[in-house]
């Protein structure tokens, strides 16, 4: 196995570094501050418009259909250089080229890619967390359209978001997983409610809860057949599960890199227990880099996607929550309100066991998918 | 070669591989003659870096691990010119901890006869490169043993009964078995990254590379090897069962060439923040 650049990936990595140094917003880091969000719609149409996002994904979508490894480079570039991560849209672009027609690729794929329309996903509801097939929002037939009535929780920027990937309950008849369907609905219109939800550290635009009240949705607007919405939203989350298609691999590097920096420039600052938790945060996030690579690689050499997202969203997890350790020891808990980003970088680390499915639930699919064992 | 280390590290192999292994890649950059002799390293307690001799004696007690069959081990002695390999004899080697591999021990008052050396001293360039080679493999090492000991402790709570049912379709045990194969999976990427970077980066570079691999790969063992025990049982805990011999030759490879604590410090040292922590 080679981690070094090929010739063209060397040339693409100068192409964006020299990128980078033009175009940088300096927007803070997206779990710490409202402010990325403010910026990020202009920053995903900027990274798109310069050629580096959506790389890797088929032209006819307004990709480059370029090898994985380019959205490595591209968040292992824009960390090293301070700039805010690539915005994290990989799992709804996979779930939706798996199940959507021709006609919802070409209608909604392009604009997903290069940012000028911005998606939210409302999977999760008050009483459907980690068992999501219990969901209960509802979508009814009425003529060409569909009547949506229900509450969604954790539905990421809803409030800056033009479209949402809804899973609602269209045949009640049938299995709790067969009877659920996928749409794109429209967010701008008479019969949707946002109610922000303050995160633990204070900011409000990664959580909402979005509640439907006779919205409406048409037909045609429906991904895959009526009843496939379960296998797209295993789709969806699978991904989800994958440290590269979230970047967050570079969003580590980026903090740990600042941590680096500010012990450095003061050493005597910091006592053996603070230095050794950001010892245990490098390797960490080095480890979670290499261990991108050697998937990347498995998947060249024809190793398909499986249940191994679950190995991988642990790693990942367990990476977010050293660099939150290491953040909190570097930072203290002294610092004033505003002053106290790295208080929020370990806050925000605690919802990493719990988004995109539960360490629980990953240890579950571990021990039943990978390690055979029996179940009870 | 580190393929080989994960191997003999799976199937707990009580073949010399790692001592001749590191002598010979010693040998080779001092541009010196193989070995006439089977041999391994002698490594200055506590075992994170290659013994040093002055004035025709080791300076302190040392240890040569992997020393099976070897009648001799490699270590640095100080000239005026820099340091140089040596040869120290060895007596019969003994078990320390390890089960399956043998270390002999080398008393400060051993005499010490210089190896031929026509390139002049071993540079610090090279040491490193030495050193991150010898982190490398023991990295395979671990994640091999890791493997085999997640493979002995899957099957036996696959086949343990307790309550009418297997103790694997337990949650609780589950988890535990779920943790072990996910640090082994993260032990395995860094481990194979820092093999790759012995000889494809800068000598700092490889070094930092394999210190973190091995302060990773030591820090999963243990808790790997440890959960092996936990699920065994009451059995797990008795020289009956295979489990202690997986957790005793993890504590064994750390150690050699620098467990998490020394290898810590030097990925810190890399990214430039100092030595005046003490992290050992």
């Amino acid at each position: 196995m080679d981690f070094s650049d090929s010739p063209e990936e060397a040339q693409f990595r100068l192409r964006l570094r020299e990128w980078i140094r033009g175009n940088d917003p300096g927007l803070p880091a997206s779990s710490t501050d409202d402010a990325y969000w403010a910026g990020q719609a202009t920053w995903h149409q900027s990274l798109y418009d310069g050629g580096f996002f959506g790389t890797t994904w088929p032209k006819e979508i307004g990709g480059q259909a370029l090898p994985s490894v380019y959205d490595v480079i591209v968040d292992e570039e824009l960390a090293a250089a301070g700039a805010p991560p690539r915005p994290s849209l990989g799992y709804l672009v996979e779930g939706i080229l798996e199940h959507g027609s021709d006609d919802i690729k070409q209608r909604f794929m392009p604009g997903i890619v290069n940012g000028r329309d911005r998606w939210c996903q409302g999977f999760s509801e008050p009483d459907a967390g980690s068992d999501l097939a219990s969901l209960r929002t509802r979508a009814d037939r009425d003529g060409d359209e569909y009547v949506l009535n229900g509450h969604k929780v954790w539905t990421s920027y809803s409030d800056d978001a033009d479209w949402c990937l809804v899973l609602a309950r269209t045949d009640h008849d049938v299995a709790k997983h067969k009877g659920i369907s996928a749409s794109a609905v429209p967010m701008h219109q008479r019969g949707i409610e946002q109610r922000p939800l303050p995160m633990i550290n204070g900011i409000t635009k990664e959580f909402g809860e979005v509640l439907f009240d006779g919205a409406r949705v048409p037909a045609a607007n429906m991904i895959g057949a009526a009843g496939e919405g379960w296998s797209l939203a295993m789709t969806v989350v699978s991904y989800e599960r994958e440290p590269h298609e979230l970047g967050f691999a570079g969003r580590y590097a980026k903090l740990v890199n600042d941590l680096t920096g500010q012990v450095r420039d003061e050493p005597s600052h910091y006592s053996t227990e603070q230095v050794r938790e950001l010892g245990w945060a490098i390797v960490e996030t080095e480890m979670l880099r290499t261990h991108v690579y050697r998937r990347l690689s498995d998947r060249l050499d024809g190793v398909s996607h499986g249940p191994e997202g679950s190995v991988d969203k642990l790693l990942m997890t367990w990476t977010e929550q050293a660099v939150g350790h290491a953040a909190l020891s570097v930072g203290g808990v002294a610092a004033a309100d505003g002053a106290d980003t790295w208080l929020k970088v370990y806050l925000y680390s605690r919802a990493q066991s719990v988004m995109g499915g539960t360490s629980q639930i990953q240890r579950n699919l571990v021990a039943g998918r990978i390690l055979g064992l029996p179940v009870s | 070669v580190a393929i080989v280390a994960e191997e003999l590290g799976r199937g707990l192999a009580d073949t010399a591989f790692l001592g001749p292994t590191l002598a010979a890649e010693i040998r080779r950059l001092a541009r010196a003659s193989p070995a006439a002799s089977p041999e391994t390293v002698a490594l200055c307690l506590p075992m994170s870096e290659l013994a040093v001799a002055d004035h025709g004696h080791a300076r302190q007690g040392a240890l040569a691990v992997d020393a099976r069959g070897a009648t001799s081990a490699l270590l640095l002695a100080n000239t005026p010119d820099g340091q140089v390999l040596a040869q120290v004899s060895l007596p019969s080697p003994e078990i320390r901890t390890d089960l399956t591999r043998l270390a002999a021990v080398v008393g400060p008052a051993s005499a010490v006869v210089p190896v031929c050396q026509p390139s002049g001293p071993l540079t610090s360039e090279e040491l490193s490169r030495w050193t991150a080679m010898g982190l490398a493999l023991t990295s395979a090492d671990l994640v091999g043993t890791m493997r085999g000991a997640i493979d002995l402790t899957v099957d036996y709570a696959a086949s343990r009964r307790q309550y009418g049912q297997p103790i694997g379709s337990f949650q609780a045990v589950q988890h535990l078995l779920a943790d072990a194969l996910v640090a082994m999976e993260g032990s395995r990427s860094i481990a194979r990254h820092a093999a790759w970077a012995v000889d494809a980066l800068p000598a700092d570079a490889a070094l930092a590379a394999a210190a973190g691999a091995k302060a990773y790969c030591a820090r999963a063992a243990r808790a790997v090897c440890e959960t092996s025990i936990q699920v065994h049982g009451g059995i797990g805990n008795t020289w009956d069962c295979l489990a202690h011999v997986f957790l005793r030759r993890p504590l064994l490879s750390s150690e050699v060439l620098g467990g998490a604590g020394a290898c810590l410090e030097r990925v810190l040292a890399y990214h430039g923040i100092g030595d005046s922590h003490g992290l050992q």
